[in-house]
């Protein structure tokens, strides 16, 4: 059952890269404001010109 | 402030692959759920039988149809969040045409035998290796876009995007390491429970990472902008991504219950799956709730019912998965149509009406107009669900049913039932989830129908103007450091990167160790196939043989009883890959080898229903015409000694001439059973290869 830790292995190298992932957002700030972000995407952006 | 153009082309063409492939796919289920009940249906060649078709169905519907949508929602998705275009327009060509020609060769291939053997996994090495180049080319695209994004703040959608990009990128390459011993054929460099292992890891983890993380992206978006309210919780949908994604990859050895796993990987699986109810119901509970104050345009918008049902079976799915994962329900559920029913569920259910909703969606403010016809997509959204209701519910019957059909003893201590009486009864089923399938696949039709007259009414923009302010700069230290300041001071992040370090260094080192040496439990009896057996082995992988019968006997008193003494771990450590199967439609053939004459196995694959009268089988009658390619045999043996398979030195060149002996042996012995075959036909190599399995451990 040696494949076992290949597979720990590489399930631990995604988990740290998310886990990673997970410090980065937090260090930029990027969940500091949880309730604007859902509001935003429902601002379409206006159609300039539909000719193009 | 900056102007730009979103490109909508991109998100035209995957639309449309989406809808094209979707119908192509749900077309060949429809073939195959009606081969189940009648198997004329299988018309007697071997491109429409139901070994090489079922694969052609799941890998259309997962990667064609499901995989098109996710490019066609992501790049929508990505561009309008991050107030950006794609970062290149080349590499969304490449990425797009590329993935098409995936599908044709992969579906070609399939159809003309090119298997691997491995559920949702079956594609071959040279495509392997394509889906690996345009995968990375989605991956630059997506990472592009997102480092020259106008808005710094990353809405969820674009992590589960993330999540599945990292993760699907892991699993297809850990899961394809395989040998090629030719230009389009390979085995798989894992044998017997370790390729099970890694399979079925894979295996749960697509369907995390490609059928549920993306579509959960998708319904972070879609569902507020139909509903036109913000997602209920903007702080639990990011709770929810992560919980989802840590849990989610450790949850693979419950597809393998009961079976020659270590207990405690097993029992690892199920705890993870338990835990994953929490972040599922999160999700759905967080979309449905979004719709809060606004059910009353659930009544007339066909986009919200079918995310509303979307989202239902989502959580239906996921409070099941979890359940079916305990061993105790297991137990029973395994290797009958529950699974079927269950994954339906999801599929039809789940990512395919939230595919529908999404391009009833798209598709009118793509085109500048409104959908032609409301009503009709109302129709579709009826038709859909009852189709769901029509499959899901036979399959749930005929699941329950011949499970305890399977488990029943007379009082005499007898099993009750012969295991063609427990199909036999099922075939009614099998009617109607075929009916049931039909009618959501009409309901693709009306959907194809009604998006083509609204793209008629309306105009195409392939370039939409928007704008956005660009970037702020984020505050910088006032003067460059040494680089090293970036992990001084700081405990974690260097833990983290050490971690990484030490990881990537114990796979280089690990990893050689563990191929090469096998300590799993030697059985001294089990022997390497013979050459004549190894090539029957190829045409039990190339038929597909595996999609119907598993070769894994559980240690239950009714599967020992019925099919022979339970499976050993040892007893696989020659196969390549391996072949344990996940449905027993037909009964488990591990144990196989010996209990019928070969003159059997001549007549009844030639002609299953009469030597079983009720029997759903195909015939197999090329393999009594077409003759066994000797020419390829050294080849075999070479890549099977390269893995650790211990033929004598110099083998690959006696092969063939052992071979020849063996087939002579068989055609003779048949011939004196009044059977008059050429010894160098392909069924012989079969009846070899079956009359082998499971044989050894009485030696």
């Amino acid at each position: 059952m040696e494949v076992l830790f290949i597979l720990i292995l590489a399930s631990l190298c995604i988990a740290v890269c998310f886990l990673l992932a997970f410090i980065w957002s937090i260090y930029s700030n990027q969940f500091d404001d949880v309730y604007s972000p859902g509001e935003r995407i429902l601002f379409d952006d206006k159609q300039v010109d539909n000719s193009k | 402030m900056d102007t730009f153009f979103y490109d909508n082309k991109i998100v035209k063409q995957f639309g449309i692959a989406t809808l094209f492939w979707g119908i192509i796919g749900m077309m060949v289920g429809v073939l195959i759920a009606f081969q189940l009940a009648f198997p004329a249906l299988n018309l007697g060649i071997p491109y429409t039988t139901f070994g090489r078709l079922r694969p052609i169905h799941t890998n259309a519907v997962v990667f064609a149809f499901v995989g098109n949508a996710v490019f066609c929602g992501s790049y929508f998705i990505l561009q309008r969040v991050l107030k950006t275009r794609m970062f290149n327009d080349l590499l969304s060509k490449i990425h797009f045409w590329g993935w098409q020609l995936i599908i044709v060769l992969g579906a070609l291939s399939l159809a003309m035998g090119y298997t691997t053997g491995k559920e949702y996994a079956e594609l071959e090495w040279p495509l392997d290796i394509l889906i690996t180049i345009i995968w990375v080319i989605f991956g630059i695209n997506m990472f592009g876009t997102i480092l020259k994004r106008r808005e710094r703040h990353l809405y969820v959608s674009i992590w589960f995007f993330i999540g599945t990009w990292v993760t699907v990128a892991m699993l297809h390459i850990v899961n394809s390491f395989e040998l090629p011993f030719s230009w389009i054929k390979s085995y798989s460099l894992y044998a017997g429970v370790q390729d099970a292992l890694v399979q079925w890891w894979y295996g749960h983890n697509a369907v995390a990472f490609f059928l549920t993380t993306p579509f959960l992206g998708l319904m972070y978006y879609f569902v507020p902008k139909a509903a036109n309210r913000p997602i209920y919780s903007y702080r639990w949908s990011i709770i929810h991504f992560w919980a989802l994604i840590f849990i989610y990859i450790w949850a693979g050895p419950h597809h393998l219950l009961y079976t020659a796993l270590p207990e405690w990987t097993q029992a690892l699986g199920t705890v993870f799956s338990i835990m994953l109810i929490l972040p599922s119901w999160g999700g759905m509970l967080n979309g449905l709730f979004t719709i809060r104050g606004a059910w009353d345009k659930v009544r007339e918008d066909p986009i919200l019912k079918m995310l509303v049902v979307s989202l239902t079976c989502y959580g239906m799915a996921t409070i099941e998965g979890p359940l079916l994962s305990l061993k105790s329900v297991n137990a029973y559920s395994h290797y009958t149509d529950w699974t079927v029913a269950h994954v339906h569920i999801g599929a039809l259910g789940f990512n395919g009406f939230m595919i529908f909703a999404m391009l009833y969606y798209l598709v009118p403010r793509m085109w500048n107009t409104t959908l032609y016809s409301q009503r009709m997509a109302n129709q579709h959204f009826l038709i859909g669900t009852i189709g769901i209701l029509l499959y899901a519910i036979p399959m749930y019957w005929a699941g329950f049913a011949q499970t305890l059909m399977w488990k029943k003893f007379t009082d005499s201590g007898q099993l009750q039932y012969q295991f063609l009486e427990t199909v036999t009864r099922i075939v009614p089923m099998y009617i109607i989830r075929g009916i049931g399938g039909t009618l959501y696949w009409s309901g693709a039709f009306l959907a194809a129908y009604n998006l083509f007259k609204t793209v008629k009414q309306g105009k195409f923009v392939n370039n939409e103007p928007a704008e956005a302010m660009p970037l702020s700069k984020q505050a910088l230290p006032s003067k460059s450091l040494h680089w090293h300041t970036a992990i001084e001071r700081r405990p974690v992040r260097m833990l983290i990167l050490s971690l990484i370090v030490v990881a990537l260094g114990g796979i280089a080192e690990l990893v050689p160790t563990f191929l090469i040496d096998k300590n799993i439990p030697i059985i001294a009896s089990v022997k390497p196939y013979t050459p004549l057996e190894l090539q029957g082995r190829d045409l039990y992988v190339r038929e597909g043989c595996y999609t119907c019968h598993s070769q894994m006997i559980r240690p239950f008193r009714d599967e020992v009883a019925r099919y022979g003494d339970y499976s050993k771990s040892g007893e696989f450590i020659y196969d390549h890959p391996f072949q344990w199967g996940s449905k027993r439609t037909g009964p488990d053939l591990h144990r196989i080898g010996g209990k019928y004459p070969d003159s059997w196995h001549y007549n009844h694959m030639r002609s299953p229903q009469e030597m079983s009268p009720g029997s759903i089988m195909p015939s197999y009658p090329w393999l009594y015409k077409d003759v066994l390619n000797t020419s390829i045999t050294p080849a075999k043996i070479k890549a099977m000694k390269r893995m650790g398979v211990p033929y004598p030195d110099g083998y690959e060149d006696k092969a063939n001439s052992d071979l020849k002996k063996q087939s002579e042996v068989i055609a003779a012995g048949l011939s004196s059973n009044g059977i008059h075959i050429e010894p160098d036909k392909e069924i012989i190599a079969l009846i070899a290869y079956l009359q082998r399995l499971g044989t050894d451990i009485r030696k």
